[in-house]
């Protein structure tokens, strides 16, 4: 595999989350999740099933709301105040696994309209953003199509032009590949490794270690709603220090 | 501008079968169809030719033909019956802007409109010069009309605020103005046929529609009062039939309000069966709202849209588009519905046809063809609703996405 050839994340913390509780009902998913994410840095997170990387990256936009700890983003601390989350959620892009575009607007409506209805730009501006977003993800052809005419693929990259359309300071991303065909993986990979090298910050939920070693700074181990352990890519592989994480690894590598 | 679209135009699907073929598969594919075949073709025919008898030489058309104004408009002044005219006018013109503007489903509409009163005016019958004229000015205007839609009037938004401003304009011009001396004030208790049927169809729609979707959102308020409120009204009005709605509104009401305020008899007939058709039709809009998936939402907020952006710009449309069938038919009843106003002492259509049959001995046995006249009429308008919303549904690719 070759280098790291990510952008160096700057001292900078960006995301801070510390003693991160969250239950469902009498069911503790999240036990005590401390992370701090630094500008530009890319984390990928990974874990079995059901461990709580869902649910832990989508309380850093309040998608779900964590019952104690403190989560601090680009120096707003999430509270139930609505403002507070809803200025979190127009810096933070989010991917999700289903794609979850809007299916009764055009590819191009899918990107402007939080632009025009949240920043409220002008219509005019805001399509040209979302062209240059097209372009780059790869599909500026695919404008005026709906999104029920689109491949798995190119979903997920219109997916990411609309988060982009924000202009986010953070992208999260919660298994992007995962329901995608093998053969439309690479080209969402693609996109996301652009992204990486132009200094997003990323938070990455997948089990794509290919990515996850070339693209990643830190690497970070889910288990039952914690933590287990975090290190560099070069490091986590060669070296995982935890049982468990020897075990994920193992099932995880074998096919 | 992708390689695709030029292969597949080269590739054409295989052509429709012949009429033959298309006869042979379809009807006479074997002994039992072929038998099945015959045997319908031969009711048919015979039930055909029956009704086609009755109509044209058996039925006595008298009823119909002598109390068409009565169907029209009931016991509307006659020198007042130029508000009317000029309302219907208004809609002809309203058509051709939109047929110009939306096309599709819109032009078999205005065209149907415009056929329909052009050929009225033409017929061979006696009918006065003026009324004659006013036949043929409509499909005139809706001719006007698609002219008007060609200039930069024509647009999306303007066409839809013509409509609304019509809708009151309506309201207005049948109502009169107090004090107005050429728009005397007509008293409502002499609005009747087709008009009164028509007028309190439209303000039950209308006025049902957007009163559904706020009980439907006020259903999953996270407000308990609001939530009781809604919950508790949709299962009140949903539990009793629409007559008793209507004898509430019309004969309770009152009994509740002071001395002095008197609320008209037509008015209260139209805000019971508005309410009625609301709690309807907000557990039609319920049903559409459950089908929208979570991830809808969650990409909305993550987006940064706020809770009322989201339901405006996200949930709503797709729900509302998955319940235009629902929506349809439920207008399609409330149509129908209306000939209940009958029961509060309105001359609705099918209320001036008991009159119409009650107001001459001779007429006293042609029952037939005053109901299958008024059987036609709301057939042909409900059918025009149902093929509409099945139009508006292609359109929208529902069930498509
Ligand atoms: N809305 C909910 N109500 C109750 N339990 C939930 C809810 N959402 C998730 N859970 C539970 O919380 C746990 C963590 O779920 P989460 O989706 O975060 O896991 P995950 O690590 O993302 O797993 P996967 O790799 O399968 O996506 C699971 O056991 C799940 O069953
Ligand atoms: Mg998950």
């Amino acid at each position: 595999m070759s280098e790291n050839t990510g952008n160096q994340p700057s001292q900078e913390d960006i995301i801070i989350c510390r003693d991160v509780h969250k239950w469902y009902d009498d069911f503790h998913v999240l036990k005590g999740v401390s992370l701090t994410v630094k500008r530009q840095e890319v984390v990928v997170i990974c874990g079995p099933s059901g461990s709580g990387k869902s649910t832990f990256i989508r309380t850093i936009n309040r998608l779900e709301e964590h019952q104690r700890g403190q989560i601090i983003v680009d120096g707003i601390e999430l509270s139930h105040d609505i403002r507070n989350i809803e200025a979190i959620r127009s810096e933070v892009g989010m991917v999700f696994q289903q794609f979850n575009l809007f299916p009764h607007l055009t590819v191009l409506q899918n990107i402007t309209l939080a632009p025009i209805w949240v920043r409220k730009w002008p219509k005019d501006k805001a399509e040209e953003v979302a062209m240059q977003l097209l372009e780059r993800v790869g599909i500026p052809e695919q404008a005026h199509k709906y999104p029920g005419q689109l491949s798995g693929g190119q979903q997920q990259r219109v997916a990411i032009a609309r988060a982009l359309a924000m202009q986010p300071k953070i992208m999260l991303f919660d298994e992007p590949t995962s329901a995608l065909d093998p053969e439309m993986i690479k080209e969402v990979l693609d996109v996301m490794r652009e992204l990486a090298q132009s200094g997003m910050t990323m938070i990455v939920v997948t089990h794509e270690m290919g990515f996850a070693r070339e693209v990643a700074n830190r690497i970070v181990f889910f288990d039952a709603g914690n933590i287990v352990e975090q290190n560099t890519p070069e490091e986590f592989f060669a070296h995982p220090k935890e049982e468990r994480t020897r075990l994920f690894l193992s099932q995880i590598l074998a096919h | 501008m992708s390689v695709n679209t030029t292969t597949a135009e080269e590739v054409r699907p295989p052509s429709p079968p012949g009429p033959i073929r298309w006869l042979k598969k379809n009807l006479f594919s074997n002994w039992y169809n072929s038998l099945l075949t015959v045997i319908s073709g031969v009711i048919v025919f015979f039930a055909l030719k029956a009704v086609i008898l009755w109509v044209f030489f058996e039925a006595n058309w008298d009823p119909v033909t002598h109390s068409l104004k009565l169907f029209a408009v009931g016991q509307y002044p006659p020198d007042q019956l130029w508000r009317v005219g000029t309302i219907v006018c208004m809609v002809s013109f309203l058509f051709g802007v939109s047929w110009k503007v939306w096309g599709g489903t819109v032009r078999t509409f205005a065209l149907a409109i415009a056929l329909v009163l052009g050929v009225a005016g033409l017929l061979p019958v006696s009918m006065g010069l003026g009324l004659r004229l006013w036949f043929l000015s409509n499909p005139l205007l809706t001719a006007i009309g698609y002219q008007v839609g060609r200039t930069p009037v024509g647009k999306s938004k303007w066409v839809a605020l013509g409509w609304v401003v019509s809708f009151f304009l309506t309201i207005i011009l049948l109502t009169g103005i107090e004090g107005l001396p050429w728009l005397p004030p007509v008293k409502s208790g002499l609005w009747g046929g087709l008009l009164l049927t028509f007028l309190l169809a439209m303000v039950g729609i209308a006025a049902s529609f957007p009163i559904g979707v706020a009980l439907a959102l006020g259903r999953q308020s996270s407000l308990p009062v609001v939530k009781a409120f809604c919950v508790l009204f949709i299962e009140l009005v949903r539990g009793v039939p629409l007559v008793t709605v209507l004898f509430m509104a019309s004969i309770i009401l009152p009994l509740f309000l002071p001395e002095d305020v008197r609320i008209d008899r037509v008015l209260r007939a139209m805000m019971g069966m508005t309410l009625f058709a609301a709690a309807y039709m907000a557990e039609n809009v319920r049903g559409g709202l459950q089908a929208i998936p979570k991830g809808q939402v969650e990409a909305a907020k993550a987006v940064g849209l706020n809770g009322f952006q989201t339901m405006a710009l996200i949930v709503l449309p797709q729900a509302l588009r998955l319940v235009i069938p629902a929506i349809v038919g439920q207008f399609i009843a409330l149509f129908m519905d209306t000939t209940l106003a009958v029961i509060v002492g309105l001359m609705e259509l099918l209320a001036v046809g008991r009159a119409v049959l009650e107001s001459n001995v001779e007429w006293k046995l042609l029952n037939m063809e005053v109901y299958i006249f008024i059987a036609a009429i709301f057939w042909i308008f409900n059918y025009s609703m149902s093929y509409a919303s099945r139009r508006l549904e292609a359109a929208l690719g529902v069930g498509k996405r």
